[in-house]
């Protein structure tokens, strides 16, 4: 793995034991994403792409093979050391927001500073920097009930980054979202990758999506394939 | 890092029904429990109140209470001249005393008939106690047929005003005054001329105790020994102040009660507190599995969780609490079993109780919540997520 390398998957095989069978989700990825990569992957519902997400994220453990983020392997890594390395490193955006409803955007999005060591007042300010860089610095105050979907995911977005991590992963982050609000997501998205130096991996179903992306990919049945014509 | 209170604060004020429900069952709870303890230190109050620790009650050996023991004019006359009892104008601290009971209707219910203690004693026995004093009319006369009446009873029973009569040994009674003893038991009895009691009562010389004052601890404990080794006398002395702590054991089955009516309560409470600690649980998947994923531990997780159901039972406590402020300083009358005569005292809530409530109240909270908790910082961050 060389030093400009984000993420490395070798051999990844994950499968998932049933009560009478086995579901394999990822069968033996070989994967390299360098970094300030934006990297696209695509694929069906049910291909695996969430795994490979919850796997670079260390949310999730392969059945077989390695997992290297930034040089560390994570696979090895135990949960408290992976929780800590996962808050620095590494910035999450869900599909369906995932905001606490009964948190302000500010305090949303300062959530993830509260396990640094930053004061009240310093947690303020990056939250205010964050939510200004996703264009809502105006709207600090606002629950997420008084959001729009896509204000809500900008919110997200910036809870993602408040921490300033190397890598954001993202989930489907246009799924829950109308054309417009899907847009402005992903023109923050390819910002953070332009002039923040992101490296971005997001997982979608969404064809616009994929023309911000620099590579994309595409999953089925847990295997790396061509992208099929119709995308 | 703990996760901040202010997101279990606002949860419970998003759960308005489901928190204001589980609180008034806390509340209901510590308010059963904080009834009973007023009642009980109102009662404590109440007798402690009565018995000064200089103070000995001298009874016949074996009898647990004035009504049931005989004191002859002999033996007074052997204890009055005892070393070690204080001295009044040159007048040995000691009074011999008759107690019986006289059997009297609510004013307000003539029906409601209860038994009030009627003390027969001298001059010195009103001088003993200090803490009495004469709020209206004048004492009673000795050689007279005059009563004079306790605060707790003037006015509730029957017959019981200035000019009023009240039948009693062997004819009528009149009322010539009221006397107040502070929150002590002695506001409950009606007190006479001792001599004339005697005979109206048929005892002649043979009376209940004797009440003396010791002229200090040492003393007490000196004339309590004397007496007691005395084989001549066959009599014990007990110090008034254990004399009427012994008589919480009238408070006994209403606490006892209580607290079994409480216990169940507060088992149900428990439960009621782990529903709504469940559903909320439950309800908050999602944003359990983000604060695990922005890396929040399993015991942030779990204190997170207990705070919010302490806090919903603290505030059910707070509720009880001022479900109970009603019930402090309001009269109330309970029968005594050992002198079969009905005492009256004041509900008192303390702060020793709120703190006792609230500290229940926390301890259902902590409880209830510890399940819903624990299986709440359980959950794995990847549980309930859809495409895999």
């Amino acid at each position: 793995m060389s030093a400009s390398t984000a993420v490395s998957l070798k051999g990844v095989l994950k499968e998932y034991q049933r009560a009478d069978y086995s579901v394999r989700a990822l069968d033996h990825i070989t994967l390299d994403i360098p970094s300030g990569q934006f990297f696209c992957l695509m694929g069906p519902s049910g291909s695996g792409k969430s795994t490979l997400l919850h796997l670079v994220a260390g949310i999730d453990r392969p059945t077989d093979g390695t997992v290297e983020v930034l040089g560390s392997a994570i696979g090895e890594m135990d949960d408290r050391s992976l929780a800590r390395w996962r808050s620095q490193n590494i910035g999450y955006i869900f599909q369906s927001f995932n905001l606490v409803p009964v948190m302000t955007a500010a305090e949303n999005v300062e959530l993830p500073l509260l396990l640094t060591h930053l004061s009240k007042k310093e947690r303020r300010e990056r939250a205010r920097s964050a939510l200004e860089i996703v264009g809502l610095g105006d709207r600090m105050g606002h629950r997420p009930q008084q959001l729009s979907g896509g204000q809500e995911q900008r919110v997200a977005i910036a809870r993602a980054i408040v921490t300033d991590p190397s890598i954001i992963l993202a989930d489907e982050p246009t799924g829950e979202l109308d054309a417009q609000s899907a847009t402005d997501v992903l023109t923050i998205l390819e910002t953070l990758n332009a002039n923040h130096a992101k490296t971005i991996i997001m997982v979608t179903h969404d064809p616009r999506a994929r023309q911000y992306a620099k590579e994309s990919r595409y999953l089925d049945k847990g295997k790396m394939t061509e992208m099929p014509e119709i995308q | 890092m703990l996760i901040p209170i202010t997101y279990n604060f606002r949860n419970l004020l998003v759960r308005k029904t489901t928190t204001i429900m589980t609180a008034l069952g806390v509340a209901l709870t510590v308010a059963v429990m904080l009834g009973v303890g007023t009642l009980v230190e109102g009662l404590r109050t109440s007798l402690v109140a009565g018995g000064d620790p200089l103070h000995l009650i001298v009874m016949r050996q074996g009898s647990t209470a004035e009504l049931v023991s005989i004191v002859s004019k002999e033996d007074f006359d052997v204890i009055k001249f005892s070393p070690g009892i204080a001295q009044l104008d040159g007048e040995p601290m000691a009074s011999h005393e008759v107690i019986s009971v006289v059997q009297l209707p609510l004013r307000d219910d003539p029906t409601s008939e209860a038994n009030v203690s009627v003390r027969g004693l001298a001059t010195m026995g009103i001088k003993l106690r200090h803490d009495v004093e004469l709020i209206e009319g004048r004492w009673f006369t000795p050689g007279k047929r005059e009563m004079v009446v306790g605060q707790g009873v003037h006015g509730k029973r029957a017959n019981t005003d200035i000019g009023e009569k009240i039948l009693y040994g062997r004819g009528d009674w009149e009322v010539v005054g009221v006397f107040s003893a502070g929150q002590s038991a002695f506001n409950s009895e009606i007190w006479v001329d001792v001599n004339l009691a005697g005979t109206d009562l048929g005892r002649g010389g043979s009376l209940s105790s004797v009440l003396v004052r010791a002229q200090d601890s040492a003393a007490a404990a000196a004339l309590q020994n004397l007496v007691g080794d005395d084989q001549r006398l066959g009599l014990e002395a007990e110090r008034e102040s254990e004399y009427y702590a012994k008589q919480m054991v009238s408070a006994d089955p209403v606490r006892y009660l209580g607290m079994f009516v409480a216990v169940i309560m507060a088992i149900g409470s428990c439960f009621a507190a782990m529903n709504t600690m469940f559903a909320a649980v439950a309800n908050r998947a999602p944003e359990i599995r983000i604060l695990r994923l922005l890396g929040f531990s399993r015991t942030s997780i779990l204190a997170s969780f207990m705070l919010e159901s302490v806090l919903l039972s603290l505030l059910g406590g707070l509720l009880g609490c001022v479900l109970v402020l009603p019930l402090n300083g309001l009269e109330g009358r309970i029968g005594n079993f050992m002198t079969f005569a009905e005492s009256t005292f004041q509900f008192r809530l303390t702060l020793d109780y709120v703190v006792g409530g609230l500290i229940f109240a926390a301890t259902m909270g902590v409880m209830g919540g510890l399940l819903p908790a624990w299986l709440a910082a359980r959950r794995e961050v990847l549980q309930s997520l859809g495409d895999r």
